[in-house]
Order: structure tokens, then sequence, then C-alpha cells
């Protein structure tokens, strides 16, 4: 099997594996605890505390450890009260969009921000929104789907220039791109473990001083109040060497991600694929295409079979039927939208596998 | 057959502390490592467009199965959490928010875990009336007391079926058939019981049920809530995304964590007797063994108790400093875990009326699967030592 859905998760990178494995063999003491055991608990986690704060370049009492990039989302926006004006794009993630929905029937105004044809927020838009005077913002920093990087600095400068408080969704942001806490101009911002080759159920809230969320679980007062149950400590622990590989291998990932997608998008231009996204910077890892005519469901079932794993888009939308609402907000047309594939690299990926992932679309399209 | 044990750390105290976390049974950490790197099934369960997502979303549903066949349970009704805390949490917002216009009356016991309590305050803060039921001397919940305090308001009550500091067993079979002709939800916290006693959800009306994998030697992280009928039973959930766990716990599923949860009840069912004949020698070869130490008081009821758990309190003897003496030597606790951060004396035996020196004399000690005679006989030579050395200090 060619994996290519790095965007819906990833492998744990065997060092990962490495460091976690003495806190699933023996060091299993409850870091609330005080003796020993317990203790060595304790400093793993504030080690890997580090190495994430590291990663986004904060401070480590700003790291909220949570159970993922869902529970990060609806953490930031959980201290929402009723009555509050809310922006946020039209290509965010379900786990804000899906809060949001809850917050409107809280009598919350929201405010939805248009993306250009490029898939990048529209200015206008933007200003219309702003008129408004939104008193909290979520903006996703790399889309799922296409990859579109934000220039989340700039706009959340702008929002936060007139009192905004501003929500970063950066879970495929982190680890791809480097990323700067303190100069995106934002109060919080999430972050997971699984999307950079660490583990599921691992994942982190950044949170600026004097930024105080409201807790989803309580009881047992676990990461400063905000996060009560006991910890996952091998999920943190290797949640925090992926982050101090990710850090100290990006830019080396980086060349290798768009070496491979040099090789992928003229063999996907043959086919007369539109690959979405393609003017403005995306995460170098990720290329949605579509190509006019073809059934996406369809060509998805096919390459499957032949051994590729690719999506359609984000992997918690699956099995909708429906076209990709990211594409949508996009104005693609419908058809396009509905033949859409997603292509996302990793570690893992050879020049073999993309010159064999590309032969393959061309015998099922039947274009060789 | 023979017992694997987890790796043991060279010169590393005596742990007795099984009911704040237990070690992952070997079995467990083997069940999840398939799951995780390149050459395993890592792929996203909710990845169903590609065979790699769909074969682990079967696994996912396997384990589902494997933790829902022992507590003859419907599979579909048990919903994946990230724990205890997240189930409990789950469990009582998601039913008083979801049926609040029905009534506004909840109950619980004053014993709970802080789990529990801490939501049930928050809904107080919520115009939610709370009632906090107090055991009796022994930390029995006493269920007359309990239907007592019904109301036509109340939606919900709480218990747990083991207290996490005493050990002593709820009378919650009672309590559900009591609740069953009646309207009401009833949530049992089964952190500290599962795997350890038999829960047949097929002949215990109980409603909604906490699970935990990490007090049963499965992963931290992971636990699960049952929710009978879920399909039909409207539950606010605390967390909106993707759609996972049928809508009420979305976030990709960990596909490990569930494996190493759904092997290690399995492994606590069948072992289930074994288990607790085991604790059951040990509390009694502990409780010898601290006779030296003269003077000492278990506190929670003796005849309605789980063996692994022991409470007691040393006459003239500090928690705090009983637990920074033995600190080398042997791990206990002096209350939860979750507690034991601050100095602050246990809710649960202050509810039972325990005040004074044997309030911040008692100390929690817990064992389990791994742990040897020769560990408690040691480990309790190590206490009456400590002890005698203390009560000297003191008179001098």
């Amino acid at each position: 099997m060619v994996y290519l859905d790095h965007n819906a998760t990833t492998p744990l990178d065997d060092r990962v594996l490495e460091a976690m494995l003495p806190f699933l063999k023996s060091f299993y003491g409850n870091p609330s605890a005080l003796y020993r055991i317990g203790r060595l608990s304790r400093s793993a986690i504030e080690a890997a505390r580090e190495q994430v704060a590291a990663l986004v370049g904060v401070s480590p009492g700003q790291v909220v450890f949570t159970s993922g990039g869902t529970e990060s989302n609806n953490l930031a926006l959980n201290s929402i009260k009723s009555h509050t004006r809310l922006l946020i794009s039209s290509i965010e993630h379900p786990s804000v969009t899906e809060p949001v929905e809850r917050l409107r029937n809280r009598s919350c105004s929201v405010d939805i921000l248009a993306v250009n044809e490029n898939g990048i927020f529209d200015r206008e838009s933007f200003e219309r929104c702003c008129a408004n005077r939104p008193n909290f913002a979520s903006l996703i920093l790399a889309n799922n789907e296409t990859g579109v990087i934000q220039s989340i600095a700039e706009w959340a400068g702008m929002l936060r220039e007139q009192g905004t408080i501003v929500h970063a969704d950066a879970v495929q942001a982190a680890g791809k791109i480097p990323l700067a806490f303190n100069a995106l101009n934002v109060q919080l911002m999430s972050i997971s473990g699984h999307k950079i080759y660490g583990p599921k159920g691992s994942g982190a809230l950044i949170v600026e001083k004097g930024t105080e969320p409201e807790p989803l679980q309580l009881g047992g007062g676990q990461e400063q109040g905000f996060r009560a149950g006991t910890e996952n400590v091998a999920a943190i622990v290797g949640f925090g060497k992926a982050a101090e590989l990710a850090l100290a291998e990006m830019s080396q990932w980086r060349n290798q991600m768009l070496d491979l997608r040099q090789l992928l998008e003229p063999g996907l231009a043959e086919l007369n694929a539109t690959i979405f996204s393609q003017a403005v910077e995306r995460l170098p890892n990720t290329v949605q295409f579509g190509i006019d005519g073809v059934d996406g469901e369809m060509l998805l079932m096919q390459l499957d079979k032949k051994g590729f794993a690719v999506s359609s888009g984000s992997a918690c939308a699956s099995g909708g039927g429906m076209p990709s609402p990211v594409l949508t907000a996009m104005g693609v047309a419908r058809d396009l939208a509905k033949s859409a594939l997603r292509v996302s690299l990793g570690k893992a990926n050879t020049e073999a596998d993309i010159t064999d992932f590309v032969k393959c679309l061309k015998t099922i399209l039947n274009r060789t | 057959m023979k017992l694997s044990k987890p790796l043991k750390q060279f010169n590393s105290p005596i742990y007795l502390d099984y009911a704040a976390t237990t070690p992952i049974a070997p079995e467990a950490v083997d069940a999840m490592l398939p799951y995780l790197t390149q050459t395993g099934l890592f792929a996203n369960p909710s990845s169903i467009q590609h065979g790699m997502g769909e074969a682990a979303e079967s696994v996912v549903e396997r384990s589902r199965s494997r933790i829902a066949e022992p507590c003859h349970g419907n599979a579909k009704d048990f919903v994946f959490t990230s724990g205890a805390t997240e189930a409990n949490n789950l469990a009582i917002k998601g039913i008083a928010l979801a049926h609040r216009d029905r009534g506004r009356h909840i109950v619980t016991t004053a014993i709970e875990h802080k789990s529990v309590l801490d939501t049930f305050k928050h809904l107080e803060s919520q115009s939610f009336a709370v009632t906090y039921l107090r055991p009796d001397s022994n930390g029995r919940i006493v269920p007359d007391d309990l239907l007592k305090s019904l109301s036509d308001e109340t939606i919900l009550v709480s218990v747990m079926q083991i207290n996490n500091e005493t050990g002593v067993i709820q009378p919650i079979e009672q309590i559900a058939d009591a609740l069953a002709d009646k309207n009401i939800f009833f949530h049992v916290d089964a952190a500290q019981s599962a795997g350890k006693l038999p829960i047949d959800l097929s002949a215990i009306p109980i409603d909604l049920l906490s699970i935990s994998a990490h007090k049963f030697y499965g992963p931290k992280g992971i636990g699960c809530l049952f929710i009978r009928n879920r399909k039909r039973t409207p539950l606010a959930p605390l967390l909106h995304g993707g759609g996972q766990e049928f809508g009420l716990r979305p976030g990709t599923l960990a596909t490990h964590q569930i494996a190493g949860m759904a092997e290690a009840f399995g492994i606590a069912h069948e072992r289930q007797a074994q288990d607790l004949d085991h604790a059951e020698r040990l509390r009694k070869l502990l409780l010898e063994s601290l006779q030296a130490a003269g003077d000492f008081v278990v506190n929670g009821d003796p005849t309605h108790c789980l063996p692994n758990i022991v409470n007691l309190s040393f006459a003239n003897v500090d928690a705090s400093a009983l637990l920074i003496a033995l600190r080398d030597q042997v791990a206990i606790a002096s209350g939860s875990a979750c507690n034991s951060g601050a100095v602050e004396a246990s809710h649960v035996l202050r509810a039972m009326g325990i005040e004074g020196d044997r309030l911040y004399g008692a100390v929690r000690i817990s064992f389990g699967r791994y742990t040897t005679e020769t560990e408690i006989v040691s480990a309790g030579r190590s206490i009456a030592e400590a002890v005698e050395r203390l009560r000297t200090l003191a008179l001098e």
C-alpha cells in the first residue's frame, strides 16, 4: 500500500515510539503522585512541554496538553459566552464550525469570512466582517484539504487592534511550516500530535498569558485546571519527541516534500487536472486536484484497489457524497469539486510512489 | 499460565498505589504496537475512503465489542473517551443539559471522585439544585437516604461503584433497581471497579457507566462511557466536530489506545477471580504485617470492600510525614492522586464523619495483579518501622 493521506494522520516516527515505550512498559506512575515513579512521569511531561513550546516559540507554561486537535479547538472556543459576535472563515475544520453552530444557537452571531478562488481570505469580506466588531475570531492557518496557508499574523493583527480575541487552528500547519506563536498576533492556537508523526490522542492548546480558556472537563485540576484527567503520559512524551524532530528536520522535510510535489504536479497536468490553490502558498506536502468529468468516489475506490491510499479531503467528513465545503467556498464548480482528490505526502514516500501513482491514475482514466 | 510482568526499575520503591494508576499489562502493550508506525496499521479510522482506514476502523469496532461483551452490553452503546474524567463529565453534563427542561434536580454523593463532584458543582452554578448524599460512618451510601432525596424534579443520580479512597463497594444494584421504574437517569462511575468486579448491564438497570483503562492495566488516556439505548437517549456532547463516536465524541480515534484498552479489559475479565483471590491474600498479609505497628484503624466497611484498597490511620502519625518517610521504599498515597498535590484532608473520610488525627493520618495502600507477597511483607515491615520511628520522634 502506498500511503498518500498524511494530512489525515501520520505514522509514528520510530524515534517517537522509542521515546514512548518506557512510559508504556515501566514508568507508569500517575504524574499527580508525589513519590518517585509519579515524579518521573511529571518530569517527562514537563520535558515534553518544553519540546512542544520550542516548536511554536512559547514558554512551556503556555502549553496546555489535550487529547488532540478537536479538543484543542473546542477548548479554545469554550470560553465564548452567549450573545458574542464571532468571526470564522468559510474553510474551517468541522471541529471549529460545529462548536460555532452550537454557539449560534446560544444567541451568538456569526460572520463568515469568504475566501477568493485560491482559497485565500478575501480582503473585502474581511473588512465587512471587521465592521461588525467581532469579539472572537477563529481562523485556520493551513487548510487541511488544499493546504493553503493564510497570512494569519496580518489578519489577526488587524482584528487584535480592534479588541478581537483570535484563535488560530494550526493543526495542519504546526511542524510543517515555521510557527512563532508570538508573531501571529493570536491569543490561542491549536496543534495536534498525530499530524506530525506523533501519537493519536495528543494535542495542545497554546495560550497567551492572561487568556484563560474555560475548561471542558472538570475534576482533578491537571494542566493548570484547564484540562482535568490523568495525563496520557506516553502520548505526551511522544508528542514532545515528535515536536522536537519536526523542528529539527523541518527544512529537510520541506525539501523532500517539494521534490516529490514537483514530480507529481506535471504528471497531474498531463491529465488536465486542476490543482486547487496552486497559485498561492501551500503546505509543501499537500496537492488537492480535480479532473473534469471524473467521479471522485469511483477514482478513490479504484486507487484503493490498486494500492494507493488517498482521500477526497477531510477524513472526518468522509462518506457524505457532498462536494467539499472548502472547494465550494472557493467557488469551484460542483462537478469539478466532486472529482477532487487530495494527495498528502509524507516522509516515507519515494519518487517511485509518485510515478507509480501517476501511472496508475492514467491507467484508471484510460489515458495512457 | 505464567504471568508476564511489566518491567521493574532497579531499586525502585515498592508500588502500592494501584488505585491511582496501574502498570500496563505487557499483553496490552503488545496489542497497541501494531497500530503505530509506518509498518503498522496507523491510518485514521475515519479515513474509510481507503482500505487502510477501513481496517483501522474495524479494529476500533472489534475492540468496542470486546469491551461490551463481558459487561453484557450492546457494543453500539459504548462511546470511547479520553478517560473516566471525560466520561464522567460527558455523562453528567450531557444528561443534565439535554434533559434540563424536565427538571433541575440532580443527586450524587459526597464521596465521589473530583471529576464527578466538580461537574456537579459546575451545574450548581448553572442553576441546578444538587443533593450530595453522605455515606454512613463505614463509607457506604444508604439506598433509603437516596430514595428520600428524590423529587419530581430529579433527572439524574450519579453514584460510584467503588470508592477510590476506601475501596468500599456501593449498593449500586439496589439503587439501580429502586430507580428503574422512575424517569431518572442513573450514572455509575465504574473507574475503580471495571475489570475488577463483574458488571452485568443486562441484569442491572444502569443507564450510564464510566470506565477508565489505566485502572485495569490498560493505557492512560482512554476510557469509555456506556449509554443505554444510546440512539434514543439525548445527550449533549462536550465536544463538537467531525462526527466520530456517533457524534458524541468527535476527534481522531486513537486506534492503539482503544486496542490496548480492549486487550486489558479482556485479560481483566478472564483473570477476575484470580486477581481478586490474589488481592484478598495480599490484604490479609498486609494487615498481619502491620500488626507490628500497633494501634491503627481501617477506614471503611471491611465487609463491603474491594480487597485491593486499604485505607488506614495510624494513631499519632501524620500521613504526609509517613509518606515522606517512606518515599524511597514504598509508594503509597494519602488520598486520591488528584488531591495529593495539595495538603488537603480527604473529602471522603470527612463525609464519613472521620475527623482529627484519624482524618489527617489516613493513608491509602492499594495493590494489584503484579504485587508479590514478598513485596507486601517487606512494605508492611517498612511501614511499621516508619510508624514506630515517627511516634518516637513525636514523643521526643
